[in-house]
């Protein structure tokens, strides 16, 4: 399960980073490329984002990367083909991310068994809240595949309590309200979020949105376990190109 | 676990946890006002008061004589304040958002409609207003995104996606997940998370109450069908609402069949049988999409009921088979736009003329005492340009050509 990896993990450093990427973007071999290059410069976990025609999570960069993918006609079985793949080559783990509709449509159950043959250790899901989650974290479970949750700022210590009890893998701590890509502030109001995670569960915390530079990651040490860079490597990547991206993570150690 | 909001297998809430706390104040302060009488009388006072509540119930008796029956009856939701039902919905929810204490409000908008609606609300309650429209609509719906400037509103074109209604809603989400502790999204029709689909239907109930008193008094029994048409569904649950438990009442929706089922350029989720079960934009619904459940592009030459997803509601009427569903090509719509404005001097919008072009249809079967009504829900001068071109009108034309030389001069 990825919380013993975790664990295992934060013996050997301090903070682990997971990279996020939208599998097919720009093309399926440069993806191939960048997730060699992510996983060379020294990356601990990573994102295969699943590509949605509404993503509404998600803020302009990877909105655009989404559609980019789909009118180069990416379609799901892509998605599950090449995270085989990559599973296969690369030994940290792997976990989708995808809005609600992709597993639905393919079915929980059906979605979750090619994931687990696919080398699939988790899901992150960010529209399906517990409450309407029952067989899918069900379903994810059964195939060995941690559901990861979402904690935020905004919710009451009552939700906080209910979230803790779901869950496996890690928490993934979303930084500020609205979508992925914006600007966060790494201040007092950070970690007193952070430390609200930290008492309603046991689990690993991942922080993201916003994250991407050295510094930020500097303030996480000891607040989380996992800094996640998503919307930043992706800038990178269509400015600079898929060496910078690489660059970009061996500059965040 | 508790699952709230769901209409049969339709419904529920899927949303980023970011939304939850703002959904849930959301919630508890629809739950308090229906159990509040005096919030309904508040809202009557101030649909009667402020827009034209209650809206005639108009006989169509030259169209009852041309088709030689049924007889017609058309309620004029055309005639209410901004040119549409979707005041009705606004108002409601502008009412909640002051006792929620927030300043600023927030909308979609297909047809410009509710988008006009919703500027106008925020002009009068004092509200900051930001409307979210997809660029394709704002073009073709130009008339309605001036007002809204004038009224006071942002109109940000969006450019993502279909770049239309759908693409709309979506920015409107990830603009409420960033600003809700002083925003309130006016979400315009009986979709997206609970408790959107039953708030909208609960304040769209006052067409059908009040069509239901109008008929008895004015026809003096009930009718044997309704028509109204379908996007999301608000106007038709309005509607619908009032005549639900009379078992004798034919409920037809009518869904927007564009260049007609063999095309697929159509945004016709039910009535085609094209649309299949599927979790978007906070809710299960029938959505329009490809078998990995991306979205499929909707076509329609009605801005506003050019969408992939339709009510949880009305999607389990339909399982249930309390309503029909029938879509109308845009050729029929323009050409039931052209008989009721020639034979009864309205000019519909082109998302309403899809529930006469429906009735149209079928009038044919029908005996000539046979009662129907009609939900017009919303006036056609918005349409001026579409229907403009639809008809090929000449002079039409060379005014704008020569309105274009004065402003290039």
């Amino acid at each position: 399960m990825l919380e013993d990896y975790i664990w295992r993990k934060k013996k050997e450093r301090d903070i682990l980073i997971m990279a996020h990427m939208v599998v097919g973007y720009p093309s399926i071999e440069e993806s191939l490329d960048l997730v060699r290059t992510i996983v060379a410069a020294g990356v601990d976990l990573m994102e295969l984002q699943i590509p949605f025609s509404e993503p509404i999570a998600d803020g302009p960069v990877i909105l655009k990367a989404n559609q980019t993918t789909l009118s180069s006609g990416l379609r799901v079985d892509d998605c599950f083909r090449f995270a085989h793949q990559v599973t296969n080559e690369f030994d940290i783990p792997f976990l989708f991310m995808t809005y609600y509709n992709i597993v639905f449509k393919r079915g929980e159950e059906r979605f979750f068994a090619e994931a687990r043959e696919a080398g699939i250790r988790g899901a992150i899901v960010p529209d399906i809240p517990p409450e309407e989650g029952e067989s899918y974290m069900a379903a994810a479970t059964a195939n060995g595949i941690d559901p990861i949750f979402v904690l935020a700022p905004t919710s009451s210590p009552q939700r906080f309590d209910y979230l803790g009890r779901f869950g496996s893998g890690f928490f993934y701590c979303v930084a500020r309200r609205g979508v992925t890509g914006a600007e966060t502030h790494f201040s007092v109001e950070l970690d007193e979020f952070l430390q609200r995670c930290r008492k309603a569960t046991q689990l690993p915390l991942a922080l993201g949105f916003g994250v991407s530079s050295k510094e930020e990651i500097e303030f996480l040490r000891g607040k989380a376990e996992i800094a996640v860079v998503g919307s930043q490597a992706l800038r990178v990547l269509n400015s600079d190109g898929i060496g910078a991206v690489g660059s970009l993570f061996r500059s965040l150690r | 676990m508790d699952k709230s909001g769901y209409y049969g297998q339709f419904g529920g809430a899927f949303i980023p946890e970011t939304l939850n706390a703002t959904l849930w104040q959301l919630n508890t302060a629809f739950a308090e006002v229906k159990e509040d009488s005096s919030f309904w009388t508040e809202y009557e006072t101030l649909m009667s008061t402020y827009s034209c509540r209650p809206t005639p119930l108009t006989y169509a008796e030259n169209l009852s004589s041309h088709f030689g029956g049924p007889r017609f009856y058309i309620k004029r939701e055309d005639l209410n304040h901004t040119g549409a039902h979707k005041l009705n919905n606004v108002m409601g929810q502008g009412l909640l958002v002051q006792r929620m204490g927030k300043n600023r409000v927030i909308a979609e908008t297909g047809a410009g409609q509710h988008g006009v609606a919703t500027a106008t609300m925020a002009a009068k309650l004092g509200y900051s207003c930001t409307i979210y429209m997809g660029e394709v609509d704002v073009a073709r719906q130009r008339p309605n995104v001036f007002w809204m400037q004038q009224l006071g509103a942002t109109v940000v074109p969006v450019k993502d996606g279909a770049r239309i209604l759908k693409d709309a809603i979506n920015e409107a989400l990830r603009d409420w997940s960033t600003n809700m502790d002083t925003t309130h999204y006016v979400l315009g029709t009986a979709c997206g998370p609970h408790p959107y689909p039953e708030m909208v239907s609960y304040f769209q109930s006052i067409i059908g109450m009040e069509a239901r008193n109008q008929i008895l008094s004015q026809a003096g029994r009930l009718p044997k069908r309704i028509y109204a048409c379908v996007g999301g569904g608000s106007n038709a649950l309005g509607v619908f609402s009032g005549f639900l438990e009379d078992s004798s009442v034919e409920l037809v929706g009518v869904e927007a069949g564009g260049e007609g089922l063999e095309t697929n350029k159509h945004a016709s989720r039910l009535a085609y049988g094209h649309g299949s079960v599927g979790v978007a934009q906070g809710y299960k619904t029938y959505f329009l999409q490809d078998e990995d459940g991306q979205m499929l592009e909707t076509h329609s030459v009605a801005a506003g009921l050019d969408y992939i997803g339709v009510s949880p509601i009305l999607a389990a009427y339909h399982e249930e088979k309390k309503i029909r569903f029938e879509a109308a090509t845009d050729k029929e719509v323009l050409e039931a736009t052209r008989l009721v404005m020639r034979m009864e001097g309205i000019i519909p919008a082109l998302e309403s003329a899809h529930a006469l072009a429906g009735a149209f249809r079928e009038a044919p079967q029908m005996n000539a005492d046979d009662v129907i009504v009609i939900n017009l829900s919303g006036r056609g001068d918005k349409d001026i340009f579409t229907i403009a071109d639809a008809l090929g009108d000449a002079t039409w034309k060379s005014f704008i050509a020569t309105k274009a030389e004065e402003y290039s001069a």
